[in-house]
């Protein structure tokens, strides 16, 4: 049996999508092949009066096109080709006298969207599984199959570009609201539904009904007053993507394409845009990250882990209600959330009601957030974490307190207790050297906010067992984290090459660099903030701790550290918490810059070059990469890559230090050091494994 | 599942059963409360049994929209019905098995010997829906109590949106999963593969059956002629039956929830009703000392819970196959069947269930089904789509229309069963006394 079966039913054609082999449909050439060939035979069959495309897996309509089959293409005359062969499929499908109807229920996304929309009819189910998004653009692509043209005469152009242009999910009723689908039904009786409709749509008896554009839409979609619309779309994508997502202008483009000049100019316009987007270097990095993240969505130590009923959260502030929160509301655990006193507990429990309400009406019930939170349990004293299976750590960066604690929770707590530390830079082997059961103390590093922030750090030590990293990596991945397991060190991975990079920025902002002028250049680099206002956020204090744990490492590197951030702080400016940092928090001048951090640096400003600034930090920051790979922190390049984009935001355009380095060629990157180092001193010598891999021609992913 | 029947020594029976005529909400009874509904039913039970009322234990009736004021409207109600101050009396909540609760509470109170006689009913007035106001609304409305002049009274105003002040209408939606009973029941249909026009057949079957069972006088029989303000008029049937309904007009409406591929219509379900029931259970022993000849033993019972989102009315294809496995009985063995009918959908997907095998296996945990039900079995005399469903009362109607067909169509062996909101479910087992 192939990807489709037939099965015909009081004249209507039930066409089943059951991709053989796979708990997905995707839409490839050969499927493309044997629709044509049920396209044909449909037309031909005069019994057939009607024709309903539905899916035989379980919640899930198709997922889009493979990708994979996409990157092995080599040349944009064949992509365009292939795409060409799709336009024409179901520019015949649609233009079929027999009406094809879409049964939806799961995902709809991308080329899967495309194909329902290219039917006359969608009938989509009201699950919460059913949803509908054009993701493309998170791989520096955009919708080709006819996305950009059918989806926009539906929905308007102001609501596609939106769309397209971010790839949100869009869910039943909004997409019933808005026009996407003509009707909704539960999931028990949607083949149904669509075989009536489809027969009512033969008999003429059902007309679709389309969404009447409102009078602002038509004339400012319209009329030529339409280029206030398209001009504002460019400047948004122009302020948030930096000019670093092409895909984007490509996308505004296209839909501008087809308004104005005709729907086969649009298509037109996708084929060539798709196949000159798909071999730009943002396209592969974004599409090399979507592979590594769904790689790191496995546990690679499955069938080893232990059940985890209750997961005890030491600290209940914002770090611990934040565990306390993915634990209660995505894993389903229960909780115990402890802290020096019930009433603190208590609070931070409140802060988890509280954040899930914000959900509420957003994908989530009140009642589902009722359950949630009921599962939080605010405790005063050690004592009912003898009930734990895993203990997880958000207490204060400090070891004495760690020691203490750790003292605490092993004399009450079971023989197999697994104990977490969250701490971010503290070496594990440091923490646990007070435990009576030091081989079940790990790291279970997460970044702040815990429930936007993706990235779990699971860190080993070289006595971890693996059924505690297995156990740790499986809670990680049921609270909705992507997981990269490191080995032990100060600042492990990710803060380590962290605190290289701000390390860097400090020294520049004592060379006389802006402090704006820092974050800004990074933020054209790609970071989502810049690293001055990132220390805002963590708190300079914090930051200040962290250097003091990587001390030894930076000697090591005789690297020279910057002194700046602890007198920041004896000076009471620690960041957004104490309302002012590098940045102000309050006042008048809100977001500006705060002059008197100034003071303490004594020089004057002078202008410094972007890229200077861009290439000081990234090179630091991707170099020390490399070290973590060299000394064996890191596994493997993919994890730190992994690590560098969805924990710190490095530029996922670049896909990670170790894409990045590939990119650049290892020849240039060693230059590039070289030439930093004379310039700046020796803490900018290459690593040895980066010389060793130059040399050897080979890059860290074609190695 | 090893559930073996407990045996008790004392023997519950069923002396009489009696309902007010149930009426369309907002037609007959748009005067009335539930305290007034459930008095007038009360009244009427002690007059029929000609029972002393100090002789009666206990009373509780069950409900499910609670009118604050009386909110025991067990008590009140037994109070302005002449039962005695000394009698204590109570209210219980179930959903729509409500008065279901309230008998099997009943029961076990005369099983446990603190009474020999007990009175147990239901009552639910939907015209009488207390409107309410969302949360935040009554949270100022509080705080308005303590208020002085009409300044303060508009700084309490401030932020809030005309629409707060609009008062809800209650739906009957689930608590846990917004779901309104109708999209369940219109979901459930479809699971078991139940067509429209099947719910459209069985909904014209109820209405004929019952208006036949109202023609021939058989449920006068259980009908308590009632009159109420303003105009007193006396009523003897309900008016829910529709007799000119066919399949034609059935098959005209539009679904009335899922739109507009659904198959549950106004046409297929049960109305909003007002209405009130009530029965009289004793000790057997003491029935027939008293000199009653009861008419049936309530010989076994048990409520069933599912998941409100999977699966939310199909509790008696739970209940049911439990109930007659641990008393040794099997479906042919029961002359009678009574099953609540919140949806005609409902109804027969409970049914298809009962006669699946793979839900045997998959659900129930047996090798086979538990048998393909004779429909003449079923709800001879009409059900609640047909006669109105009362949510707090229909329980006690379902018993004693069984008890009644069981004498008129000499059976022995009844069964009662019913779905309720929360995903729970009820079965009772009732057994005719033979008159000698």
């Amino acid at each position: 049996m192939g990807y489709l079966n037939v099965r015909k039913e009081d004249g209507v054609a039930l066409v089943w999508l059951d991709e053989p082999e796979s708990p997905v449909n995707k839409l490839s050439t050969p499927v493309l092949g044997e629709f044509e060939a049920a396209l044909g035979e449909l037309e031909g069959d005069g019994d057939i009066r009607a024709a309903v495309l539905i899916s035989a897996k379980k919640d899930s309509f198709v997922v889009g096109a493979d990708i994979e089959e996409f990157s092995r293409l080599k040349t944009p005359g064949e992509v365009e080709g292939i795409i060409r062969k799709g336009h024409e499929l179901l520019g015949r499908m649609e233009s079929s006298s027999k009406p094809v109807v879409a049964a939806i229920h799961g995902p709809a996304v991308g080329g899967g969207l495309e194909l329902a929309l290219a039917c006359h009819y969608r009938i989509a189910t009201d699950h919460p599984a059913t949803r509908f998004a054009f993701p493309e653009v998170m791989l520096g692509l955009l919708p080709a199959l006819g996305g950009t043209q059918r989806f926009t005469r539906l929905v308007g152009v102001q609501r596609a570009l939106e769309i397209i242009t971010t790839g949100r999910n869009v869910y039943p009723s909004q997409a019933k609201k808005m026009g996407l689908v003509d009707a909704l039904i539960h999931p028990e009786g949607l083949a149904d539904a669509a075989k009536r409709a489809a027969l009512s749509l033969a008999g003429g008896t059902l007309k679709p009904r389309r969404r009447r554009p409102s009078l602002r839409e038509r004339v400012l979609e319209e009329t030529p007053l339409d280029r206030l619309v398209y001009d504002r779309a460019y400047k948004t994508a122009r302020e948030k993507t930096r000019g670093n997502y092409p895909a984007v202008p490509k996308i505004i483009e296209c839909i501008r394409t087809g308004q104005k000049e005709g729907a086969e100019a649009g298509f037109e316009a996708e084929r060539e845009a798709f196949a000159a987007l798909l071999f730009t270097p943002e396209s592969k990095a974004l599409r090399n990250l979507f592979f590594l993240k769904n790689g790191a969505e496995k546990n690679p130590y499955a069938g080893r882990e232990r059940e985890v009923r209750t997961v005890g959260v030491l600290g209940a502030g914002l770090m611990g209600s934040g565990i306390a929160q993915v634990s209660a509301a995505r894993a389903s655990r229960k909780v115990l959330l402890k802290d020096a006193s019930l009433e603190l507990a208590a609070k931070g429990r409140g802060e988890v009601w509280k954040a899930l309400s914000r959900r509420v009406g957003r994908g989530m019930s009140a009642f589902e957030r009722d359950r949630a939170v009921e599962r939080i349990v605010p405790i005063g004293d050690y004592a009912p974490l003898a009930r734990a299976d895993l203990v997880i750590e958000a207490i204060p960066e400090d070891l004495n307190l760690k020691h203490e604690t750790i003292r605490e929770v092993e004399k009450v707590g079971r023989e197999d207790l697994i104990i977490a530390s969250n701490t971010s830079a503290i070496p594990i082997a440091e923490i646990a050297a007070a435990a009576e059961r030091p081989e079940r103390v790990v790291g279970m590093h997460y970044f702040s906010p815990v429930p936007r922030m993706p990235l779990l750090e699971v860190v080993r030590k070289e006595d971890t067992p693996e059924w505690v990293l297995a156990t740790c990596i499986r809670e990680g991945l049921a609270q909705g984290k992507t997981v990269i397991t490191v080995n032990d060190g100060p600042g492990f991975y990710t803060t380590r090459i962290l605190s290289f990079y701000i390390n860097e920025a400090l020294l520049l902002l004592e060379e006389g660099a802006a402090v704006d002028a820092i974050d800004e250049a990074m933020m054209d680099f790609g970071f989502p903030v810049g690293p001055l206002k990132l220390l805002d956020e963590v708190g300079i204090d914090t930051g200040v701790k962290i250097n003091e744990v990587m001390r030894p490492l930076f000697e090591a590197r005789s690297l020279r550290t910057s002194d700046r951030g602890g007198e920041v702080v004896a000076a009471g400016y620690k960041g957004r918490k104490s309302g002012r940092g590098f940045y102000l928090y309050e006042g008048r001048d809100k977001g500006k810059v705060n002059p008197e951090v100034y003071e303490f640096l004594g020089t004057g400003r002078r202008p410094i070059p972007s890229r200077a600034i861009q290439e000081r930090l990234s090179m630091m920051m991707v170099s020390e990469a490399v070290r973590c790979l060299e000394e064996g922190i890191l596994a493997s390049h993919r994890d730190g890559d992994v690590g560098a984009v969805f924990g710190l935001g490095f530029a996922p355009f670049r896909g990670g230090p170790f894409w990045y380095l590939d990119q650049m060629g290892l020849e240039r990157a060693v230059v590039k050091l070289n030439n930093l180092r004379s310039a700046h001193g020796e803490r900018f010598a290459p690593p040895t494994l980066l010389e060793e891999r130059a040399a050897s021609g080979k890059g860290f992913y074609s190695s | 599942m090893t559930e073996d029947r407990r045996h008790e020594g004392r023997r519950v029976v069923l002396v009489d059963g009696v309902r007010t005529p149930f009426m369309r909400a907002g037609t007959a009874y748009l005067s009335q409360t539930s305290y007034d509904l459930a008095r007038t039913v009360l009244r009427g039970l002690l007059e029929r049994t000609a029972i002393p009322p100090e002789d009666v234990g206990c009373v509780v009736m069950g409900t499910v929209i609670q009118n604050l004021r009386t909110s025991n409207v067990a008590r009140d109600a037994a109070l302005a019905a002449g039962v005695p101050n000394s009698v204590p009396a109570h209210t219980v909540t179930m959903a729509c098995i409500s008065s279901n609760q309230a008998i099997t509470s009943a029961l076990e109170t005369i099983r446990a010997g603190k009474a020999a006689a007990a009175i147990a009913g239901g009552v639910e007035v939907m015209s009488d829906t207390p409107p309410q106001f969302e949360k935040k609304t009554r949270e100022r409305l509080f705080r308005a109590q303590g208020l002085k002049s009409p300044l303060e009274l508009r700084r309490l105003l401030e932020g809030l949106s005309p629409s707060d002040l609009l008062p809800r209408a209650p739906t009957i939606s689930e608590y846990s999963t917004g779901e309104l009973m109708g999209e369940s029941a219109d979901r459930l249909a479809a699971a078991f593969g139940v067509s429209r026009e099947e719910q459209d057949e069985y909904a014209l079957r109820t209405h004929t059956l019952a208006a036949k069972a109202t023609e021939s006088g058989r449920l006068s029989a259980e009908i308590l002629p009632t009159a109420v303000p303003p105009d007193f008029e006396l009523l003897t049937q309900d008016n829910t039956i529709r007799r000119d309904t066919s399949l034609e007009k059935l098959a005209a409406l539009p679904p009335a929830f899922i739109k507009p591929f659904g198959t549950v219509t106004a046409g297929n379900s049960s109305p909003l009703t007002d209405g009130a029931s009530a029965t009289l259970l004793m000790e057997e022993e003491a029935a027939r000392a008293a000199g009653y000849r009861p008419k049936a033993r309530l010989v076994d019972y048990l409520y069933v819970a599912q998941d409100p989102g999977e699966e939310l009315l199909l509790g008696p294809a739970y209940a049911v196959p439990r109930l007659l496995g641990r008393n040794g009985l099997a479906l042919s063995d029961v002359d009678v069947i009574e099953i609540h009918e919140a949806f005609a959908g409902q109804v027969l997907a409970v049914l298809k269930a009962l006669g699946s095998d793979r839900f045997a296996r998959e659900r129930l945990g047996r090798e086979r089904r538990v048998g393909e039900v004779e429909m003449e079995k079923v709800n001879a005399w009409g059900g609640s789509v047909s006669l109105g469903h009362p949510f707090g009362a229909t329980g006690a109607r379902l018993v004693t229309t069984a008890v009644g067909r069981l004498r008129e169509e000499d059976g022995r062996f009844a069964v009662v069963t019913a779905c309720a909101a929360g995903g729970l479910g009820h079965a009772m087992l009732v057994e005719r006394i033979g008159e000698g």
